[in-house]
C-alpha cells in the first residue's frame, strides 16, 4: 500500500500547488488590508464595499457588463448552435464533415488568433466596436461548443423515434417538439451553461472587439487594474465569488452528465 | 370509385438511392386481414419496401394505395397505418403510458378514452400494470410489447412490422411469434411483416414475399414457397435444399448428379439445362441395394435434434444433403432414392453471362466498364454494339484484386453439389456469375479475370 | 424532409465570423497599408532583432512549460485513471476545474503567491504561472486516453509474462501517445500565444510574442500585427498537425469535463 500512498501523495501535493494562489486570494478576501499579504483581521468589508457601488462604479458596471453579454451570448448561442447541430446532422457525410471542421476552428485556433481576426472584421466593415461586436464575438466561439454538445445526444438518439412519432400522427413541428426536443435538451442546457462559463472567462477575444468607447467586461477591468500596478483589493472577494460560482456550475455540469453516463 | 378488397396495392414501384436500385418495379397487393411477410436477405429491398408504405420515403416511381386511396406522396403521420420498429423506437423521455398514448393524444381525444385504450392495449400484449414504467427499465421483450402496443392502440388499418423480433434472443423470439399469430387473430387488423427469417416467415404468414436485390422473387403461401420454389435463389433461401445443374431429357425424364431420374415435370423441351432442387427430407437413405439410384459415402453426419443431417459423396462426385431419422455413420456406403415428385425442376434464368458492349476493334470488345482483348471479330463494324457471351466456368476470380482486369464482391453464393455458383458484383454495378471450385465467402474481394478465346463476341 | 437546411444560417455564421475573418488576416498580411500586395511585413519582421527574439523565447518558454507540464501531469494523470488507486471522480474535477477560472485571475493569484512568499518575480514567476496555468490542459487528455483504455489489454501483457515497467513501456505508453499529442497541443498553443499574462508575472521585464503581436494591433500596425499573427498561425499549424487526426476523434466523444 505503500505505492497506493505515494501516488495520493503526489496528487495532493500538485493540487496544493494547483490551489495555494487561489486560496491565498480567498483568505485575503476576509481581511482588509489595501497590500496583499498583510492581515489586518478578519472582516467581510471587502465583500460590503464590492457591492456597495460608490466608489468601485466601474466595477459593478463591468461585472454587469460581463453577465449581460454572457446572458446574450450564451442565449443566442444555444440557439443557434443547436439548430445548426440538428441541420448538420442531417447532412450529407461530405458536407458534414466541411461543417464540423469549420466548426473546429474556432476551438482549436488560439484566442488571439480570433481576436486579431475578428477585429480586423469589424475594422475592414467599418463596423463601429462595442457591446455589439463583444457579443457577436462570444457568439462566434461559444456556439461551436454548443453544437459539440448537442451532437452526441442527436447521434445517441434512436433514428426511428422521429419517424415513430410521425407514425403515430404527429406532423414533423410536432416530432420535433415532443420528440426530438426533449431527447437534445440536455446538450442545449449543458452546451449553455457551457458557453456561459466561457464568455464570463474570456479575455483575449474581448479585448480585441470591445473597442475604445469606454466599455468594460470584468476581464479588461482587470487587466487595465493589474497593468497600472495596484490591485484593487476589491477583486480578491470578486475573484473568491467568481471562482465559487464557477465550481458550482461545472460540479452541475459534471454531475448532469455523470448522470446521464448512468442512464445509458 | 371502384371496390376492391385489397387493402395495400403497390404498383410498379421503383426507388432510387442516386445510381442505386434499391426497388425495381415492385407489384404488391396485399388483402384485407391477411398477415404478409416480406423475406429477403439484407439489403434485398424489404425495409425500403416497408418505409415506402409507412411513407418514411416516397417512391421515385409508381403508386402506392391504402384501401383504394393514392397514398404515394402523402406524409406519414397522415396515412392510416403504423410501425413497429426494429429498435422499438420508444420515446425515452416518456414513461410506458405517455409512449403509448402519444397518438391518440394528437388527435385530442378525452383523456378518459385515452386512458381506456392504453389500458386495454396493454392487456393486449400483456403488460397491464406497467403503464408508469420508465421504457429503459424494460426488458427487450417488454419494450418491444409497448412498441407494438403503442401501434396498434390507434386501431390502424394496416400494422407494419420492421424486423420487430430481430433484437431478442431465439427463446424471447419463439415466444413472441405465438403472441404475434394471437394477435393478428384477435385484432383481424392486416400485418405486413418484414423479417430475413425463413423460419418466421413460414411459421408466422399467410402469405410469403420473397425479394432479392430489389425484385419480388416470388409470392405464395407458406407451402408453395417451401414446396415450389421458382428459381435458385428461392430454394436456397427458404429451408435447406440440394440445389444441382441438370438437363431436361424430355417430358418426365430428368438427369442430375450424373445419373436419369423419372419426374414429373414436363414441358420444358428436349436437353434443355435446368436446376434441380431435391429437399435433403426426400431423399431416401438406406444400405446399399439394387432400389438405389445413387450410391456413395456418407462423410458427416451431425444429430439436429429430431433427425439427422447427412452429406453423402456420390460415386458419381456429387455431393448431397440427406436428412433421415436413422443414423448413418461417416464412411458407411450407402444407397439414395429420390421420387419423382420430391423432384423439382426449374427453368434456368440464364445459362452464361451475356454482357452489352461495344466493339472497339477486331481484336478488343469493351463491357463491364473495361476492355477486353478477344480473339478475332469479323462480319462486325468496329464500334458497334454487340453481345458478349461468357460461360460461367471460364471467369476467373483471383484472391488478390489486382490481377485482376476488374474487381468486385462476392455476393451470393450457391452450392451445387460439385460446385459452387457465385455471384460476383462487380464495381461496374453489373453482376458476373461464376462456376468455380474454389471456396469464397460472401463478401470477399475479388480480382476478375476473362481469358480472350473465352469472350464470345455477337452481334 | 429538408432538415439538413437548418445548417444554413450557421454555415453563413460560420463564413462569416470563422472564414472571413481568417481570409482577412491573411489578406492584411500581405498587404501594405495602402493595400497593395508586399512581402514587406514579413521582411519586416526577420529585420527586426528583437521581435525575432521575442519569438525564440517565446517557442522556448512554451517549450518548457510543455514539458514541465508532461514530466508532471503524466503521473497524475495515470493515477488518477488508474483503478487501483480508486481515486475519486472529483479528485479528477479538482484537477480540471482551474481550467474554467478566468485566466487573469489565475495569472494574479500567481503573483499574490510570489508576493506573499516574498519571492521575486521574473522568470521564474513566469514559467511557474504559466505551468500553473495550463497544467490541467494536459492532464485532461492523458487522462481522458488512458482511462477509455481497455483495462484488459494490461492484465494480457502481464499474462504474456511483462513485468510493471515493461506494461508501462510497451502497453500503456504507446496506447496513451493521443492523449500526450493532444495535450502537448492544448498546453503549447496557449503558452505561445498568451500576451498579457507575461508582463503581470514578471513586472513588465519579459514580453512574450502574443503581447508583441496584441501592441502592434493596439498601435494601428495592422498589416504587421496580421503578418505576425499569420506567423503564429502557421507555427500551431505545425504543431497541430502531428496529432490531428487522433485528437479528432477524441473531442467527438469528449464531455464537457
Amino acid at each position: 500500500m505503500m505505492k497506493n500512498l505515494l501516488a495520493k501523495g503526489y496528487l495532493w501535493l500538485l493540487l496544493a500547488l494547483l490551489y495555494s494562489p487561489i486560496l491565498i486570494i480567498m483568505i485575503f478576501s476576509f481581511t482588509e488590508a489595501k497590500v496583499l499579504g498583510n492581515w489586518t483581521g478578519f472582516s467581510f468589508d471587502l465583500y460590503s464595499s464590492l457591492f456597495s457601488g460608490g466608489m468601485h462604479h466601474s466595477l459593478t458596471n463591468a461585472l454587469i457588463n460581463t453577465f449581460v453579454i454572457a446572458l446574450i451570448a450564451a442565449s443566442v448561442s444555444t440557439m443557434l448552435g443547436s439548430i445548426a447541430a440538428i441541420g448538420i446532422y442531417n447532412l450529407k457525410s461530405r458536407t458534414r464533415a466541411t461543417m464540423n471542421f469549420v466548426n473546429n476552428i474556432p476551438i482549436m485556433n488560439p484566442d488571439i488568433i480570433t481576436g486579431v481576426s475578428l477585429f480586423l472584421l469589424f475594422v475592414s466593415f467599418g463596423i463601429s466596436q462595442g457591446f455589439t461586436t463583444v457579443v457577436l464575438a462570444h457568439i462566434s466561439f461559444c456556439t461551436p461548443y454548443v453544437v459539440l454538445s448537442v451532437m452526441p445526444r442527436l447521434k445517441k438518439m434512436n433514428p426511428n423515434i422521429y419517424e415513430a412519432a410521425l407514425d403515430l400522427g404527429a406532423t414533423p413541428f410536432q416530432a420535433l417538439r415532443k420528440v426530438i426536443l426533449p431527447e437534445i435538451l440536455p446538450g442545449m442546457i449543458s452546451g449553455f451553461i457551457l458557453a456561459f462559463t466561457l464568455s464570463i472567462d474570456d479575455f483575449a477575444v474581448t479585448i480585441f472587439t470591445i473597442g475604445n468607447e469606454g466599455l468594460e467586461t470584468l476581464s479588461t477591468y482587470i487587466y487595465a487594474d493589474a497593468r497600472k500596478g495596484g490591485l484593487t483589493p476589491e477583486l480578491r472577494p470578486l475573484s473568491t465569488i467568481i471562482f465559487v460560482t464557477v465550481l458550482v456550475l461545472l460540479i452541475v455540469i459534471n454531475r448532469r452528465a455523470e448522470k446521464q453516463k448512468q442512464e445509458k | 370509385m371502384q371496390q376492391t378488397n385489397f387493402i395495400i396495392e403497390v404498383q410498379n414501384v421503383s426507388k432510387y438511392f442516386g445510381e442505386k436500385v434499391a426497388l425495381d418495379n415492385i407489384n404488391l397487393s396485399v388483402k384485407k386481414g391477411e398477415f404478409v411477410t416480406i423475406l429477403g436477405p439484407s439489403g434485398c429491398g424489404k425495409t425500403t419496401l416497408l418505409r415506402l408504405i409507412a411513407g418514411f420515403q416516397t417512391a421515385s416511381e409508381g403508386e402506392i394505395r391504402i384501401s383504394g386511396q393514392e397514398i404515394t406522396q402523402t406524409p406519414p403521420h397522415q396515412r392510416p397505418v403504423n410501425t413497429v420498429f426494429q429498435k422499438y423506437a420508444l420515446f425515452p423521455h416518456l414513461n410506458v403510458f405517455d409512449n403509448i398514448a402519444f397518438g391518440l393524444k394528437l388527435k385530442k381525444l378525452p383523456s378518459s378514452i385515452i386512458e381506456k385504450k392504453v389500458k386495454g392495449a396493454l392487456k393486449m400484449v400483456g403488460m397491464t400494470d406497467y403503464e408508469l414504467r420508465d421504457v429503459d427499465s424494460l426488458s427487450g421483450g417488454q419494450q418491444q410489447r409497448v412498441a407494438i402496443a403503442r401501434a396498434i392502440v390507434n386501431n390502424p388499418e394496416v400494422l407494419l412490422l420492421d424486423e420487430p423480433l430481430a433484437a431478442l434472443d431465439l427463446k424471447m423470439r419463439k415466444d413472441m411469434q405465438m403472441e404475434l399469430k394471437e394477435l393478428h387473430k384477435s385484432l383481424g387488423v392486416t400485418f405486413v411483416y418484414v423479417t430475413h427469417d425463413q423460419e418466421e416467415a413460414l411459421t408466422l404468414s399467410d402469405t410469403i414475399v420473397v425479394m432479392s436485390e430489389g425484385k419480388i422473387q416470388q409470392i405464395g403461401t407458406p407451402i408453395d414457397i417451401y414446396n415450389e420454389p421458382i428459381n435458385a435463389f428461392v430454394a436456397d433461401f427458404i429451408g435447406e435444399s440440394n440445389i444441382l445443374n441438370g438437363v431436361m431429357v424430355k417430358d418426365k425424364l430428368v438427369s442430375f448428379a450424373g445419373q436419369e431420374f423419372e419426374c414429373v415435370d414436363e414441358g420444358f423441351g428436349e436437353n434443355m439445362p435446368i436446376d434441380v432442387v431435391v429437399r435433403p427430407e426426400d431423399i431416401y437413405i438406406f444400405d446399399p441395394s439394387d432400389a438405389a439410384q445413387l450410391t456413395g459415402k456418407v462423410t458427416s453426419c451431425i444429430f439436429k435434434g429430431v433427425h439427422y443431417e447427412m452429406l453423402v459423396q456420390t460415386t458419381t462426385g456429387y455431393e448431397l444433403m440427406v436428412q433421415d431419422y436413422n443414423y448413418f455413420e461417416a464412411g458407411r456406403e450407402v444407397g439414395l432414392l429420390v421420387k419423382p415428385f420430391d423432384i423439382h425442376v426449374m427453368k434456368k434464368e440464364r445459362t452464361c453471362n451475356t454482357f452489352e458492349g461495344r466493339l472497339v476493334d477486331e481484336n478488343h470488345v469493351e463491357f463491364l466498364g473495361q476492355e477486353f482483348e478477344c480473339m478475332p471479330v469479323k462480319d462486325i463494324e468496329p464500334g458497334a454494339t454487340v453481345k458478349v457471351e461468357v460461360d460461367f466456368g471460364r471467369v476467373i476470380l483471383q484472391d488478390n484484386e489486382e490481377d485482376g482486369m476488374l474487381t468486385g464482391d462476392v455476393n451470393f453464393i450457391l452450392y451445387k453439389g460439385d460446385h459452387y455458383h457465385l455471384t460476383v458484383r462487380s464495381d461496374w454495378d453489373e453482376d458476373v456469375y461464376v462456376d468455380t471450385n474454389d471456396v469464397w465467402d460472401d463478401g470477399d474481394r475479388v480480382g476478375i479475370t476473362i481469358a480472350a478465346e473465352d469472350i464470345r463476341v455477337m452481334q | 424532409m429538408r432538415r439538413r437546411n437548418w445548417s444554413i444560417p450557421y454555415a453563413i455564421f460560420l463564413l462569416v465570423f470563422v472564414v472571413v475573418p481568417l481570409i482577412l488576416i491573411v489578406a492584411y498580411a500581405f498587404t501594405d497599408e495602402e493595400g497593395a500586395f508586399t512581402l514587406g511585413n514579413f521582411r519586416k519582421f526577420m529585420m527586426h532583432p528583437e521581435a525575432i527574439n521575442t519569438f525564440i523565447y517565446s517557442i522556448g518558454i512554451a517549450m518548457i512549460t510543455t514539458i514541465l507540464c508532461l514530466v508532471l501531469g503524466y503521473p497524475a494523470a495515470y493515477i488518477l485513471s488508474q483503478k487501483q488507486f480508486k481515486t475519486s471522480k472529483t479528485m479528477v474535477v479538482l484537477f480540471i476545474l482551474p481550467m474554467w477560472v478566468n485566466i487573469l485571475i489565475r495569472t494574479l493569484a500567481t503573483v499574490a503567491l510570489f508576493d506573499f512568499l516574498k519571492l521575486p518575480l521574473g522568470e521564474g514567476a513566469l514559467v511557474f504561472g504559466m505551468v500553473y496555468n495550463f497544467l490541467p490542459f494536459m492532464i485532461y487528455p492523458i487522462y481522458n486516453t488512458l482511462q477509455k483504455m481497455d483495462q484488459s489489454l494490461i492484465e494480457a501483457a502481464q499474462d504474456l509474462g511483462a513485468n510493471p515497467m515493461k506494461v508501462f513501456t510497451k502497453v500503456v505508453l504507446p496506447l496513451s501517445m493521443p492523449g500526450i499529442f493532444s495535450g502537448i497541443l492544448m498546453v503549447f498553443m496557449p503558452t505561445v500565444s498568451t500576451f498579457a499574462i507575461a508582463e503581470l508575472l514578471t513586472m513588465n521585464n519579459i514580453k512574450l510574442f502574443g503581447t508583441t503581436v496584441q501592441e502592434n494591433i493596439y498601435n494601428g500596425m495592422w498589416n504587421y500585427g496580421a503578418a505576425l499573427s499569420l506567423i503564429m498561425l502557421l507555427l500551431i499549424a505545425i504543431m497541430s498537425l502531428f496529432s490531428n487526426e487522433e485528437n479528432n476523434a477524441q473531442n467527438e466523444s469528449g464531455g464537457v469535463i
